[in-house]
């Protein structure tokens, strides 16, 4: 089987002996508080907690809006077109925001095959893929013992949605206090530690080429006003960029038969 | 007739319009690779497909024109995350070093230009 990446193959983890479920799950937690995600998330859902106080949620609607869609972008669109748009649009908007936990739910999944992982165990590893969890769980779920990853993988997503629940309840009551240009600086916080944790973690030729292109074909699809904009972006910037990767693999192959 | 906030309630809209559109796509993504291997060729694919989206949202973040980020102007933006980045390469791929080069710049660009 062609290794997909250009790093040396990992040889699958040893098999050691199970650790308790606890253990496995805490480690995962810790790992998450140590992961500079949780920081950019604390300081992304003070922004949208302050966001939820100036439009009038209540403190326990932004918490459950945090636990329940888990997904900063959709949260903004619910959040600040709620109270004034028809409903039907609102839904719209959202909709289409998430269409990108689709292929990472879907590239994710295959890492959890494991013998005795049943349909019905992946449902909460589902529910908790965020972007911020995905990056970190696609890093580090191939150096784990198969039967420990959905225990780690759970861990690790309750640790970085702990963090998003502390940070918006922070921004809820911070919210009359914080000065606009705090409050911007705060909102680049999640670009800014996309951009750096995607170009630490994008080794393999694929993912870089296919980050590179999604940041440029992702505004000009934005620009032509087609709709769907990341839907298209993720479609025209990853099959090019996968494209590129089955040429040169072909090619690799040719050179040395 | 439009239905609105105040037809439902806000704790049925967060159901309905907040948790629904977004597990759909969970679930989509659980369903469709059912029995696929992490090696196979289409999930590289799906992969690419993914970063690429994340590349998207990124860009949409940066280039935003809602919110508080919006009173920043777009070029400060950019620069500020160019900066960020350079700072990442030079600090030899430290993702703290380049957000804190990103996040000062863009506060002095914003104090500059009298955000």
């Amino acid at each position: 089987m062609e290794q997909p990446q250009q790093q040396p193959p990992q040889p699958e983890p040893p098999q050691q002996p199970a650790r308790p479920w606890p253990r496995v799950f805490f480690d995962g937690y810790a790992t998450a508080i140590r992961s500079v995600f949780f920081y950019v998330l604390v300081g992304n859902y003070v922004g949208l907690g302050a966001l939820a106080f100036e439009f009038g949620f209540s403190f326990w609607w932004m918490a459950a809006s945090t636990l329940l869609i888990w997904a900063a972008p959709a949260q903004v669109i619910l959040i600040s077109t709620l109270t004034t748009s028809a409903l039907v649009e609102v839904a719209l908007a959202v909709t289409l925001s998430s269409v990108r936990f689709l292929p990472m739910v879907a590239s994710l999944i295959p890492l959890f095959n494991a013998p005795g992982v049943r349909q019905r165990d992946l449902l909460l590893p589902m529910h908790f893929t965020a972007i911020s969890v995905w990056v970190e769980g696609m890093r580090l779920l191939p150096a784990r013992p198969r039967g420990e990853r959905v225990t780690f993988y759970n861990g690790l997503g309750s640790g970085l949605i702990s963090g998003a629940i502390i940070g918006g309840a922070v921004g809820f009551y911070l919210a009359a206090r914080l000065p606009l240009l705090l409050a911007a600086t705060l909102l680049f916080f999640t670009p800014m530690a996309l951009l750096m944790s995607t170009a630490r973690n994008a080794r393999a030729l694929l993912d870089r080429l296919a980050f590179a292109l999604g940041l440029v074909v992702g505004p000009l699809v934005a620009w032509l006003n087609f709709g769907l904009d990341l839907m298209w972006t993720g479609l025209i910037a990853g099959s090019i960029a996968y494209l590129v990767h089955r040429w040169r693999e072909a090619k690799s192959m040719k050179a040395t038969p | 007739m439009k239905l609105m906030l105040q037809d439902i309630g806000p704790w049925f809209a967060l159901l309905l319009i907040g948790f629904l559109p977004n597990e759909i796509w969970r679930l989509a993504g659980v369903v469709l690779v059912r029995g696929l291997d992490e090696k196979s060729q289409i999930i590289i694919w799906v992969r690419a497909v993914a970063t690429a989206m994340l590349a998207g949202v990124l860009a949409q973040l940066i280039l935003s024109t809602s919110g508080a980020l919006a009173l920043i102007p777009v070029g400060v933006r950019i620069g500020a995350a160019c900066i960020g980045f350079a700072a990442f390469l030079i600090a030899r791929r430290s993702v703290f070093a380049g957000i804190v080069a990103g996040e000062l710049s863009v506060m002095a660009g914003a104090y500059w230009f009298g955000v």
